[in-house]
C-alpha cells in the first residue's frame, strides 16, 4: 500500500528543462484562450490507482467548499466565453455537493464534462457507503459528457493499474452508460475512454488503438463509445514514486526528452484552459496543481476563483517544469488526448 | 567486465557508426524504415514479428526494445507470447525438419 503514502511532489532535475526545449527551438507558449475550466473538487476516490498523478485514495479528505462551487458557478456565469466546465478529482461524484454543481452548471447552457471513473457506480462511497447507482440516469438527464478510464480492453492491464476487479466492474458500469444511450451513436451522449500506459511508455496511435478497443469491446461484451483519448504518464507523484522505485525514472524522461515533439508543445492544453484546485487556488493544469505550481499574475500574485481576472489570466505567463515533456511526446497528451 | 550484457548498452546502438559511419547510417535508414514505420504490414505487427526474431536469436537488447515497441503500439502480453510460442515452434521444426537429413544419412550408411 505504499502507493497511499502522502507525498511531497519533487520537481524534474535541471536536465530535463522544459523551458531550455521550447528556447532552442524558438517556441513560445503564451495562453491563446480560456474556453475550459477544469475544476479538481476532491481528492477522494474509490479507487488507488497506481499511476494517479492526484494520489487519490479512500483516504484522502480534500473538497471544495460550497463557496468554491457557487463562486465557479458564478465565473462562468459571467464568462459566457468559457464554454466548458471539466469536472474532475479524485471521483468528483463523491463530493456531497457534485449533484447540485452539475445541474446548476448545466442550467447555466455550458458543456459539462465529467472525469468519470465508472467503478464509482457500483462501489459508491467508500466512507459513508452512499450509493452511487443513480449516476447514468443522472447524467443522461444532463447530458453531461463522461471521460473514463480503461487503459484496455482486457482485464490484465486494467486491474494492473487500477486494481484487482476493475476491468469487470468498469464492464458492468458501461453497460449500465449504454443502456442510458451513453456512446450509441445519434443519443448525443458521448462516453469518451481514456487509455493510459500500464508502465513507462509512450501510448500507442490515438486512432488505431481506438479502432481495437471498438471491435474488441463490442466483439466480448456488446459495448459500445464515442472516442478514445490517449494519455501519457506524468512522471510525478505517485507514477514517480514508481518510476524511482524501479530505477526507470531517468530511462522514463529520457525517452520523453527524445520524444519531444515541436507540434505537440504548440497543441498544450495549457494555453486554452485552467485548472482550480479544491481550495480555490488557480493553476495552468492539473498536473501543475498537484505540483502546487500556482498560476500567478504578471506581479507575481497568485490567482485564485476568488479574484478571477480572465484578462490577467489570458497575460500571465504559463509555468512549465520537467513534467511537461509528458504532454510533448510523440503524439502528445492532453486531457482530451492525442494533440498532434 | 560484470557481464557480456548490459542494459544501459541498448542506449549506445547508435554508436555502431563511430568507425564506419556510412555503411552505420545506411543501416539505420534501412532499419528504421523497415522495422519502424507503417507499411504493408502495421507497426504492430513488425513490432510483433521483431519480437519473435529477438526471441529466436536470444538477444537481450532486442527483447527488451521489442516488448516495448510492441506495448508503444497496441499489442497486449498474449499476442506478444503468440509470437514467441510461433519463434519457438519455428525453432522446434527447424531442429526436427534436419532428422530428415539424419535418416537420409543413416539409409546411406546401414547396409
Amino acid at each position: 500500500m505504499s502507493a497511499v503514502i502522502p507525498l511531497v511532489a519533487r520537481s524534474a532535475p535541471p536536465k530535463y528543462d522544459f523551458g531550455a526545449q521550447l528556447r532552442r527551438r524558438g517556441i513560445e507558449l503564451p495562453p491563446l484562450s480560456i474556453d475550459t475550466l477544469q475544476v479538481n473538487i476532491t481528492r477522494l476516490c474509490n479507487q488507488v490507482c497506481r499511476h494517479c498523478h492526484v494520489d487519490a485514495s479512500p483516504s484522502r479528505t480534500e473538497m471544495m467548499s460550497a463557496a468554491g462551487l457557487a463562486k465557479c458557478l458564478e465565473i462562468l456565469a459571467r464568462h459566457p466565453a468559457i464554454s466548458k466546465l471539466d469536472i474532475t478529482g479524485g471521483a468528483p461524484e463523491l463530493h456531497p455537493g457534485f449533484d447540485g454543481f452539475v445541474e446548476r452548471a448545466s442550467g447555466l447552457a455550458r458543456h459539462v464534462m465529467v472525469r468519470h471513473n465508472l467503478t464509482v457506480q457500483l462501489d459508491g462511497h467508500p466512507v459513508t457507503k452512499q450509493s452511487k447507482e443513480y449516476l447514468p440516469e443522472f447524467f443522461a438527464r444532463h447530458k453531461v459528457e463522461l471521460i473514463s478510464s480503461l487503459p484496455y480492453y482486457q482485464p490484465f492491464f486494467t486491474d494492473s493499474q487500477r486494481g484487482g476487479g476493475v476491468f469487470g466492474k468498469s464492464v458492468e458500469a458501461m453497460r449500465r452508460l449504454n443502456a442510458q444511450g451513453y456512446g450509441v451513436e445519434g443519443s448525443g451522449l458521448a462516453l469518451n475512454l481514456v487509455y493510459n500506459p500500464v508502465g513507462p511508455y509512450l501510448p500507442p496511435p490515438q486512432a488505431s488503438l481506438e479502432a481495437d478497443y471498438k471491435r474488441e469491446l463490442k466483439a466480448k461484451f456488446g459495448l459500445v463509445f464515442n472516442s478514445l483519448y490517449t494519455i501519457t504518464n506524468m512522471p510525478i507523484n505517485r507514477f514517480r514514486l514508481h518510476l524511482d522505485k524501479t530505477g526507470q525514472y531517468e530511462a522514463y524522461m529520457e525517452k520523453l526528452l527524445a520524444a519531444f515533439n515541436p507540434q505537440a508543445a504548440e497543441g498544450v492544453m495549457c494555453r486554452s484552459l485552467v485548472s482550480v484546485g479544491y481550495d480555490g487556488r488557480i493553476y495552468d493544469c492539473d498536473f501543475n496543481q498537484m505540483l502546487e505550481m500556482d498560476a500567478a499574475d504578471a506581479s507575481g500574485r497568485r490567482l485564485t476563483i476568488y479574484d478571477f481576472d480572465l484578462e490577467k489570466l489570458l497575460k500571465r505567463r504559463i509555468r512549465f517544469d520537467g513534467h511537461c515533456l509528458g504532454c510533448t511526446a510523440g503524439s502528445g497528451s492532453s486531457c482530451g488526448g492525442a494533440t498532434a | 567486465m560484470g557481464s557480456y550484457y548490459e542494459s544501459e548498452d541498448l542506449g549506445k546502438f547508435g554508436e555502431i557508426g563511430r568507425h564506419g559511419k556510412a555503411l552505420a547510417d545506411d543501416f539505420f535508414r534501412y532499419y528504421g524504415h523497415a522495422t519502424g514505420t507503417d507499411g504493408a504490414l502495421s507497426k504492430r505487427e513488425k513490432a510483433l514479428i521483431a519480437l519473435a526474431v529477438s526471441h529466436a536469436q536470444k538477444c537481450p537488447y532486442c527483447i527488451d526494445a521489442y516488448t516495448t515497441q510492441c506495448l508503444e503500439s497496441g499489442a497486449n502480453p498474449e499476442q506478444m507470447m503468440e509470437a514467441v510460442h510461433v519463434a519457438a515452434a519455428m525453432m522446434a521444426g527447424i531442429t526436427l525438419v534436419h532428422s530428415v537429413q539424419m535418416q537420409n544419412r543413416l539409409e546411406k550408411l546401414v547396409l
